[in-house]
């Protein structure tokens, strides 16, 4: 098997500093090389042999699932790209700042050829620093784009007053504290802090800790979109758990943005770790529990509307 | 008694090709072999001299020929034609650069292609007609007779007349439609679909619909048996051939030919026989006779060089193929 090409998903909102970031990248002398898939609108100021434009054509899969949707364009796109392989190491996929990220990361989980050739490496989102907090109120794409990212870029950092970052800071983490999260002006930061995440491997779920002191998120609990987390102090039992879990995503798949869990099945020696994104879910047994390390059982859900309680009760119940 | 037969093999009777680059599409031009290639290149091979000639400054996306040209799309937004001598000549150029995923030829001579959304139908006078569907379509496809296009798309297929100012057909089955044939006597429209599928109308006043399941892949290729008969397919570890006599399909079992622990890739039916040529991704190429389901090998599995074009020459004398490594060769069939 031939080691597969990482993509990473570059979003964000109009103006907040994609292109900027996209040409650091192509310029920068890190020794890679990249094919890069721009949208249409959004070609201005990228230059390269490798530069493919988009349509951003998404459809519904005849598979049942109605948030299945996926990029048809981008799967046109990666298997005239594999026809080129060798020809450079990763693919950056930029989205228009109006953009969904789910049915470009779907796309990966659905389309076989898609997943055999490539791996979604992370997404990573562009967010600005003065602006991102009006975009929460107006634009419900903004507030997607950041719930999704694997990686979160503030930029234009030196737009605001120390106190209106650690706003629009607080703001970010209380839709998703799990991100990594930079702070940078003109997107200046180290490549390696992009690149080669593995955020969607589920070998790589080692910690789904926050990735910041969780101080102060509760105070937004009003917002529709947020991020949530559940813990068992020990096993669950599968034959309750992955009924649960399906049903649940099929039920609630819609307003499920991402999800991800390492747990404890009674009776198996190793972690049972799984992501998921909408409908998909993506869970296999992966190594084992360490001497010492204490067998618990924990769930992270970032979506839309969730109804907290219900969710708290639901997986409690599946304790073994 | 003598039981054991001795393995039937027609390797000896191949002859290799370094193409050094993943072959998009091989093509007779007479008796000299086009291999249209991934980096852009067109090599004309010919009783084995090769020569190289550069179509396209990028990579050729798709490629098409009738016995005179090689026609190809690039990833540069052009649209050349590649002659057995000569240099290759531009035929379209779009100014943005667009990808031109699809291309295709009629048998009078007519051109067809796709940059983005839109369709342009060249006739065999030059005159070019355009047409805008609603997503990027992946295969075109000239009518056995006529001046009509088959452009597969999402959500279904136009039908299209370049010539004249009617608004298209269009046959709806949702669903993202990615190749498109037509059959030799004019009566079907066959899709290849992203959900491992093929879906097919059966053309007239109320096209009916016929679907073709139960691939583990997308069925990528398809070719028809020289008297019409027969759809052959890729995308499942044997060779998935459907029955096209009276009303299709519908209803009956295609027959599976070749079944191995490895995916069908490319399929091409002899011109004048029977006979299917069956590529795999591992490699191996097998000649298997309809009628018996008997089998020849054509080439071993080599890992890393699965089966990517093929292509008949008229008489059926001899198979071209193609493969991802750069790999290639010819079979001329002894006798």
């Amino acid at each position: 098997m031939s080691e597969k090409i990482p993509v990473t998903v570059l979003t964000g909102y109009l103006g907040a500093g994609k292109t900027t970031l996209l040409n650091r990248i192509l310029t920068e002398d890190h020794g890679k090389k990249f094919a890069v898939i721009v949208n249409e609108f959004g070609e201005a100021g990228i230059d390269g042999d490798l530069v493919v434009g988009a349509d951003e054509e998404v459809f519904e899969m005849n598979n049942g699932c109605i948030c299945c949707t996926v990029r048809g364009d981008l799967i046109r796109i990666l298997d005239g790209l594999m026809k080129r392989k060798g020809k450079f190491d990763a693919i950056i996929v930029e989205t228009t700042g109006l953009a969904d990220p789910a049915p470009v990361a779907q796309t990966f989980f659905v389309d076989q050829d898609v997943g055999d050739a490539t791996k979604l490496d992370a997404v990573v989102t562009v967010t600005d620093a003065k602006w991102l907090k009006d975009r929460l109120k107006d634009a419900p794409e903004a507030k997607n784009q950041i719930a999704f990212a694997d990686v979160i870029i503030l930029n234009k950092t030196d737009l605001v007053t120390e106190a209106e970052l650690a706003d629009v800071e607080s703001a970010i983490r209380a839709i998703n504290p799990y991100a990594k999260l930079h702070k940078t002006t003109r997107c200046e930061l180290p490549i390696e802090n992009l690149l080669d995440r593995n955020a969607f491997d589920l070998d790589r779920i080692l910690d789904i800790e926050p990735d910041f002191l969780e101080a102060g998120h509760h105070h937004h609990h009003a917002d529709d979109v947020r991020s949530m987390s559940f813990t068992i102090p020990g096993d669950v039992d599968p034959d309750k758990f992955m009924p649960w879990i399906n049903d649940l995503s099929q039920a609630q798949g819609p307003n499920i943005l991402r999800s991800k869990g390492i747990l404890a099945f009674k009776g198996e020696p190793r972690r049972f770790v799984f992501q998921g994104v909408h409908m998909i879910l993506d869970g296999d047994l992966q190594r084992d529990w360490k001497e010492g390390e204490a067998r618990q059982s924990r769930l992270v859900f970032i979506g839309r509307d969730l109804d907290e309680k219900a969710l708290r009760e639901g997986f409690l119940a599946c304790a073994a | 008694m003598d039981t054991i037969s001795k393995p039937v093999s027609l390797r000896e009777h191949v002859v290799p090709v370094e193409a050094g680059e993943h072959v998009v599409a091989v093509a007779w031009l007479k008796q000299t072999l086009a291999l249209a290639l991934s980096d852009g290149r067109v090599l004309r091979w010919r009783d084995g001299a090769v020569e190289s000639v550069t179509a396209h400054r990028g990579g050729i996306l798709s490629a098409c020929s009738d016995a005179e040209r090689l026609i190809s799309g690039g990833d540069d937004g052009r649209v050349v034609a590649t002659s057995a001598e000569g240099e290759p000549t531009e035929l379209a150029a779009d100014p943005k650069r667009r990808w031109v995923d699809a291309v295709t030829l009629s048998s009078s001579g007519s051109i067809a292609w796709n940059v983005g959304r839109s369709v342009h139908a060249r006739d065999d006078k030059g005159k070019v007609k355009s047409l805008d569907v609603a997503s990027t379509p992946q295969g075109v496809v000239f009518a056995p007779k006529g001046y009509r296009l088959a452009i597969a798309q999402m959500n279904g297929v136009s039908l299209w007349y370049p010539n004249t100012e009617a608004k298209p057909e269009f046959l709806e089955w949702k669903g993202s439609h990615l190749d498109v044939t037509w059959s030799p006597d004019g009566r079907f429209v066959v899709t290849s679909m992203q959900e491992n599928a093929l879906h097919g109308w059966r053309l007239g006043d109320k096209p009916t619909h016929m679907r073709m399941t139960g691939y583990p892949a997308k069925p990528r290729s398809l070719s028809w048996s020289h008297d019409g008969l027969w759809l052959a397919s890729s995308g499942a570890d044997a060779a998935i051939v459907w029955p096209f006599q009276g009303e299709g399909p519908t209803g009956k079992a295609p027959r599976e030919c070749g079944a191995r622990h490895a995916k069908v890739t490319r399929v091409a039916f002899h011109p004048k026989a029977l006979v299917l040529a069956v590529g795999y991704d591992d490699g191996c190429i097998l000649m298997i006779r309809l009628v018996d389901g008997s089998e020849l090998l054509v080439r071993a599995a080599q890992r890393g060089s699965g089966i990517t074009a093929f292509a008949w020459d008229k008489l059926g004398k001899r198979l071209a193929f193609g493969a991802e490594d750069g790999a290639a060769g010819v079979l001329t069939l002894p006798g």
